[in-house]
């Protein structure tokens, strides 16, 4: 880069006497990678999140977290359960799954135990959907490609707690499935629902549809340059590394070259 | 490509934990569950067939127990009318446990392969080894 784009929430460092916010505005790379941390494990940015009201005639901004708590819960939730199907996936659970299982089932509700992140997800999803409906600057700016990954998140996680919950399905055959195409030797067992390969059909147009879309923030997010970039720019020099060697001639070369013609035409030159 | 090297770092952490899943069952055989009918009780039946059709009970057995729980301690209920219209003492101990003696190669056989640790054997007395009461 040939400049750090210093979007800073803090104090930059300058004079060793004046305190400088050292995550918000790094000046060293150790700062950025806590910057960073913060960023990608609590949404730091989005903590930030302000929203402006005209109140009684006068213009009121205020910090609004709702956005942050709700984005923060789908995400978690989101990961707890992913991880949380890896007992799908490989034949013996290791046991750092199986933890994660039971802490997420530790309130012992109904049989098969309710997990908590399955009603945390469906609320945090609802009220990231319903932002996008009932809150009319959110509206005006939605788009289709903001709608599809909320409506297609939302069906799988509604299929997901329907074969959990209240359908039932062979779960030992989903296995038998599952594991079929990790051991690279595909089966299709019989006597499972129709449920289930909803389910399956949602979760590969995930994956295929994730490469393409808003959905690659999970990738982008590292590669922010307002927070991955220490700002030192009046600390270090940073050259352009795309500059390339400028192809220029001097006027004296070019007087050089025309000086006779330019005599005989009367324009002025410098040397004779 | 600037900075490349930590791009194409994340990208090879990347791949591996997407391909965890895969190189976890390396050198690991493939067991598949079978579960066992193979007891004195339910080779003396004419017809072996739990309480509900097979498939029925793959499914559906936990909300069953769940539920005969709730008839035989809360409500009192003690006799369960199958859609074939037979009538079974709602017990774990004496009905499902009669014929499937065999806990450790029945019931264990498919919670072990998908991971579940039903709670069952919490309040109940957990069938020794070899399926004798």
């Amino acid at each position: 880069m040939p400049f750090r784009i210093p979007t800073t929430a803090g104090q930059q460092f300058s004079l060793p006497w004046i305190k400088y916010s050292k995550i918000d505005n790094p000046s060293t790379g150790w700062g950025v990678a806590l910057r960073m941390f913060f960023e990608i494990a609590f949404f730091r940015s989005l903590f930030r999140n302000t929203k402006a009201d005209i109140l009684n005639g006068r213009l009121y901004v205020g910090s609004n977290k709702w956005l942050w708590i709700g984005a923060l819960a789908f995400h978690y939730c989101f990961l707890i359960i992913l991880v949380r199907h890896l007992r799908f996936f490989v034949g013996e659970t290791p046991w750092c799954i199986s933890l994660i299982d039971s802490i997420d089932s530790f309130w012992q509700i109904g049989l098969p135990m309710l997990y908590m992140t399955d009603i945390i997800i469906a609320a945090a999803l609802l009220y990231l959907l319903g932002r996008r409906i009932f809150n009319p600057q959110v509206k005006y700016i939605s788009l289709p490609s903001d709608y599809f990954p909320l409506f297609l998140i939302l069906g799988i996680v509604a299929t997901g707690i329907l074969m959990r919950y209240f359908a039932k399905v062979d779960i030992t055959s989903i296995k038998e499935l599952t594991l079929g195409l990790v051991y690279l030797n595909p089966i299709v067992p019989k006597g499972l629902g129709s449920l289930f390969y909803i389910h399956l059909f949602l979760v590969s147009v995930l994956f295929a549809y994730f490469p393409f879309s808003k959905l690659m923030h999970m990738g982008g997010v590292f590669l922010s340059p307002t927070r991955n970039l220490a700002n030192n720019n009046r600390m270090k020099r940073h050259v352009n590394p795309w500059d390339y060697p400028v192809k220029h001639r001097h006027y004296e070369e070019y007087e050089n070259e025309f000086r006779e013609k330019m005599k005989k035409a009367g324009i002025p030159v410098e040397k004779e | 490509m600037y900075d490349g090297w930590k791009i194409i770092l994340g990208l090879i952490v990347f791949v591996i934990i997407v391909t965890l899943p895969f190189t976890m069952s390396i050198g690991k055989p493939y067991v598949q569950p079978k579960p066992s009918i193979d007891t004195p009780e339910i080779q003396k039946m004419e017809k072996k067939q739990c309480i509900e059709p097979k498939q029925y009970m793959r499914e559906m057995h936990i909300k069953i127990l769940y539920s005969w729980k709730d008839y035989a301690t809360r409500e009192g209920k003690r006799v369960y009318v199958a859609s074939d219209g037979k009538q079974y003492d709602v017990s774990l101990q004496n009905t499902c446990m009669k014929c499937h003696s065999n806990k450790e190669k029945f019931c264990d056989e498919c919670h072990n392969y998908v991971n579940v640790k039903p709670y069952c054997w919490d309040c109940h007395i957990e069938p020794k080894v070899g399926g004798v009461k």
